[in-house]
């Protein structure tokens, strides 16, 4: 299913985009809570493969990674679990490029589409670095989000849209991923930039942690990213039935603010 | 009797070393993977340091520093008891004897001159063993900058010395919880702090590691040891050495000595950290059994399990305790320029104990493997009459509490 197609869909009927972030192998259980917030209202879904040295997480995500890898999780698994979800909405991998480049961009990406993984998504790979991945990524079919940041020029924000593909990650903040407890002041600037540029999904994320920040940042987005604050409840023991309770107030929210925009 | 240079002798730079390719490469080593976030900061830094680097005033500056602060030139020392115990001829590079006892002095006050420059009032950095952070936090009181030193909670146990001398000169010292809680996770926490600050703050980064242009910068800024020893040497043996070894974390002591040598015809030699046996998988030789990755903004040689994820290193350095080697390392082994060995934990041991007795010189645990291996290696690997120029990157001071606590412990059980 083509990531970048089944967002601007929504988008066109009307609808604030919703992605959910698992962390993938954090437990026997992340296959459901990932068909659990699909359920919920999820409009695609981040796996994130975790590494050993996730340099653009904060504690939260760290916490998760090590949980998974000391269970014994690695790509090649996750991507075995993943190819069973059966799910209706598109999947999203965010992992390290280390991983990437260690087992050969082919045969990463080769390995991502045969799992139905529409894209993917590096934070460490920037623009200038994504040459080989990216050739790869796009023989194998399979859709690379490239992420702008609030200090990127007006420039770079249009070579980075130009060459993104599915969506364009606005990094709300200057820092990493976890929990905050407010939108950051350069959410909305960077959104409106983006959208400048581009016509491609713009979602927001990183610090994206309740409902209303949700609403905030799509009010100019085209919809948000919800990572830390989500995997906060699942290292909490939340299961299935938290993240779905999390990602419903998450949809209800946007939900309401679209019908409220609408003319 | 020869001569040893004088202390004192006016410091001249040599030119601007080679530039890696425009994509910070060397080889196929290097590059900038790194988040969106950090590109900005890094190419205002690429452009800093070129305009710097280039300016006769900005050199004379550092110069200056490196002379009257940092006590460079340092002499080149001729071990006549060590020669006649190896058969080689042993020659030291004594950067032990510069302010703050090690090498990493050379790359913070160029750092520093930088951070200036451009503005910054915060500089962060990791240390190891606390020799980079000590002498970042020493650059700091100087230059009246805030300093945040990350260090693992491994590090901060067994380099409590260091810990205090960064908090005496008015740093904050932050023990890394994550990971392994060594190096690797101290740089880790040093790249998630300067991803949120990077508009005010300078990531003072410690080794010839990190994404373009640091490998280039610090690279650069050490190159002084190198340039000098050769000067020093020849004056020394009328020639170049026959050999020139420097022990290898990230790399930065070796870099600066190599570059030196690189275009003579020196055999050079790195020599990284063997733990417990290269067998053992419990080491630091990334060279001799890393492959290919990306960690900390650089794609080179980095000790990984087979689904990429980054193994932990060990050794009984904390300055070696590192995974990974710079990218201009991974270069000359691959072209074959400079090779590899590792030094095990106890040839270090046996390296410092040597060091110690024949020279009445206390070497730091770092540069111990070095004097250790080549030790070993005299009449082999090293055959009987030939010139090795060995840099001593630091003095023991640091590892005093470490080496007699295992040798006591040795002692009880015997
Ligand atoms: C004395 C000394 N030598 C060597 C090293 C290793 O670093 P590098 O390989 O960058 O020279 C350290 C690092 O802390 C050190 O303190």
């Amino acid at each position: 299913m083509s990531l970048e197609a089944h967002l601007r869909e929504r988008r066109s009927a009307g609808a604030k985009l919703l992605v959910p972030y698992v962390t993938g192998g954090l437990d026997d259980a992340w296959p459901d809570v990932v068909r659990a917030v699909v359920d919920a209202g999820a409009d695609a879904v981040e796996i994130g493969i975790p590494f050993s040295d996730p340099v653009m997480d904060g504690p939260v995500i760290q916490e998760a990674s090590q949980r998974a890898l000391a269970r014994g999780a690695t790509p090649t698994s996750i991507l075995d679990e993943a190819r069973s979800l059966d799910v209706d909405v598109p999947l999203v991998v965010m992992t390290y490029c280390n991983l990437v480049l260690h087992a050969g961009c082919a045969r990463f990406a080769a390995a991502l589409h045969d799992s139905g993984i529409s894209g993917a998504i590096l934070p460490d790979l920037p623009l200038h670095e994504i040459g080989e991945w990216a050739d790869a990524a796009d023989d194998a079919g399979v859709e690379t989000v490239l992420l702008a940041a609030p200090n990127s020029t007006d420039e770079r924000i249009a070579a980075i849209a130009e060459r993104s593909r599915g969506f364009l990650y606005c990094v709300s903040l200057l820092g990493i991923t976890g929990v905050r407890s407010e939108l950051a002041e350069r959410a909305t600037d960077i959104a409106r930039r983006v959208k400048h540029a581009t016509d491609l999904p713009a979602l927001l994320g990183v610090g994206i942690s309740s409902p209303d920040q949700a609403v905030a940042g799509s009010a100019v987005a085209d919809g948000v990213v919800v990572g830390s604050a989500l995997v906060a409840r699942l290292l909490e023991g939340a299961g299935p039935e938290g993240a779905h309770d999390l990602v419903s107030g998450f949809r209800t929210a946007l939900d309401d603010a679209a019908a409220e925009e609408a003319p | 009797m020869t001569t040893i240079p004088a202390r004192g002798t006016p410091l001249v730079l040599g030119p601007p070393g080679p530039a890696p390719d425009p994509t910070g490469r060397f080889e196929q080593f290097g590059g900038q993977f790194v988040p969106e976030t950090l590109v900005p900061a890094l190419e205002q830094l690429d452009r800093e340091f070129r305009t710097a680097w280039a300016s006769d005033a900005f050199r004379a500056e550092f110069a200056e520093l490196l002379q009257s602060y940092a006590g460079r030139p340092t002499p080149v020392t001729e071990c006549h008891n060590l020669s006649r115990k190896l058969g080689v001829r042993v020659l030291l590079k004594r950067e032990d004897l510069t302010h703050t006892g090690s090498h990493k002095i050379n790359n913070v006050l160029g750092q520093a001159l930088l951070t200036r420059r451009m503005g910054k009032q915060r500089v962060i950095a990791e240390t190891g063993a606390g020799q980079h952070g000590v002498a970042t936090a020493t650059a700091c009181a100087l230059f009246d900058l805030d300093c945040t030193v990350f260090m693992g909670a491994v590090d901060v146990e067994r380099q409590a010395l260091n810990v205090w001398r960064m908090e005496l000169l008015g740093a904050t010292v932050v023990p890394v919880e994550s990971g392994s809680r060594t190096l690797k996770d101290a740089v880790n926490d040093a790249l998630r702090d300067w991803v949120a600050t990077v508009e005010s703050t300078h990531y003072c980064i410690g080794s010839v590691v990190g994404p373009h242009p640091f490998p280039w910068i610090v690279r650069e800024f050490q190159r002084v040891v190198g340039d000098e020893a050769r000067e020093q040497t020849r004056a020394l043996l009328g020639d170049d050495p026959d050999y020139v070894v420097a022990c290898v974390g990230g790399g930065s002591n070796a870099m600066g000595t190599f570059t030196g040598f690189v275009d003579t015809t020196s055999d050079l030699i790195g020599v990284e950290a063997g733990g417990h046996g290269l067998e053992s998988g419990r080491h630091g030789a990334s060279v001799a059994r890393g492959v290919p990755g990306v960690l900390h903004g650089a794609r080179s040689l980095y000790l990984q399990d087979e689904a990429g994820q980054i193994l932990e290193a060990h050794s009984i350095s904390a300055g070696l305790d590192y995974p990974g080697v710079g990218p201009e390392h991974a270069a000359l082994a691959s072209i074959g320029r400079a090779r590899y060995v590792s030094a095990t934990d106890e040839v270090a041991l046996a390296g410092f104990e040597l060091l110690s007795v024949t020279e009445g010189i206390v070497p730091a645990l770092e540069p111990a493997h070095a004097i250790g291996w080549l030790a070993d290696a005299a009449g082999t690997e090293i055959p009987k009459g030939s010139s090795v120029l060995l840099t001593l990157s630091g003095r023991g001071d640091k590892d005093a509490a470490q080496v007699s606590e295992i040798l006591r412990a040795r002692e009880r059980g015997a």
